[in-house]
């Protein structure tokens, strides 16, 4: 790596630290309640924090505990925690052709790959900026594994994140991240036909794969528009319709 | 191993294998054009699922609470500020407010 790449990642990096603090804090909270909650399904402390420190999926975590919790096998637990994640597989294909390296340091580095993060990294013309999303989720991890800790020691007396309204914190979130992601028509139909795939399914479905299905919605990208290729062509026909009149 | 170590062991796996598929499937080539025009879509789509099964579901079943109002507030925020730091704090408040109430 040169010299100036280097000062380039570490600046990305560093945007990417900043950019996650919100959903740090906002995911060390949820840690606590997962603390919490995964005492009730029968783990130890230490069985709560090291799930948290090498698993690192919120809600796949928090589904596999309610099913231990209710009574479930191990095998049921880690298939709802596989449907829970399997949003990270569309994830990954689209930040597949902005990592370097072999397979192997391609699968690491995919493993920094959490909702957030991947928004954040996301350039809006298909490609990531990885130092931001690595910034992003390191700082997420932290929170992420001593909230764990501090739920699982002494979580009891801390009260309901959901009193607290913690719970709206991550759609919240994750609207603003849309409303600045859309920027045109198109864009806005396919959240639209995300979302509605997405609550037909959840009566139906198990957990997880109605956001999973929803990423059928981008599909729609495979009709290239009406005379153009891509963005490019779109802003610049953009820019003309917007020339004086 | 124990129920607590098979599940952790398990949950790791998986979790580790979903996330390496993609990269290791697909990274270090040039893609196709009508590919990067999927992906640009993905976001959207994946977002708007996200916070529509937050937002407007409870569990297996089509649910509307406070955090809903609180959500929905939170939109408004941000297309009106672009400030996503303020659209955060409405949507804890409100939901917060309203299930005090």
């Amino acid at each position: 790596m040169s010299t100036r790449e280097h000062t380039s990642a570490r600046a990305a990096f560093t945007r990417g630290v900043r950019a996650g603090v919100p959903f740090a804090m906002a995911g060390g909270l949820l840690a606590l309640s997962f603390g919490v909650v995964s005492q009730g399904a029968g783990l130890s402390a230490t069985a709560a924090v090291v799930m948290s420190a090498i698993v690192f999926a919120g809600s796949a975590q928090f589904a596999a505990i309610a099913i231990v919790a209710q009574g479930g096998t191990v095998g049921a637990a880690v298939a709802a925690a596989a449907l829970m994640n399997s949003r990270f597989l569309p994830m990954g294909v689209a930040l597949a052709p902005s990592l370097p390296g072999g397979p192997l340091k391609r699968a690491a580095q995919g493993q920094t790959v959490v909702d957030a993060s991947w928004a954040l990294a996301s350039r809006g013309d298909g490609t990531f900026d990885r130092w931001l999303l690595f910034g992003s989720s390191s700082v997420q991890y932290v929170t992420w594994t001593l909230g764990t800790v501090v739920g699982a020691i002494w979580g009891e007396g801390l009260g309901d994140p959901e009193t607290l309204g913690l719970d709206a914190i991550y759609p919240a979130f994750f609207l603003g991240l849309l409303i600045k992601e859309v920027r045109d028509g198109r864009a806005l139909g396919v959240a639209a036909l995300g979302a509605l795939i997405a609550l037909v399914l959840v009566p139906f479905a198990p957990a997880g794969v109605p956001v999973l299905a929803a990423s059928l919605a981008a599909l729609v990208g495979l009709r290239r528009r009406a005379g153009g290729e891509g963005r490019e062509d779109d802003l610049r026909r953009e820019a003309d319709s917007e020339s004086p009149r | 191993m124990s129920t607590s170590a098979s599940l952790i062991a398990g949950c790791a796996l998986v979790t580790a294998a979903i996330k390496a598929a993609g990269p290791v499937a697909l990274g270090g080539r040039e893609l196709p054009k009508w590919f990067t025009r999927v992906i640009v879509l993905l976001a959207p789509a994946l977002l708007a699922a996200l916070v529509a099964t937050a937002a407007l579901a409870d569990g297996d079943e089509l649910a509307l609470g406070p955090e809903t109002v609180g959500v929905a507030a939170a939109g408004l925020v941000v297309w009106r500020t672009g400030s996503i730091v303020a659209c955060v704090a409405v949507a804890a408040a409100l939901t917060a407010g309203l299930r005090a109430l």
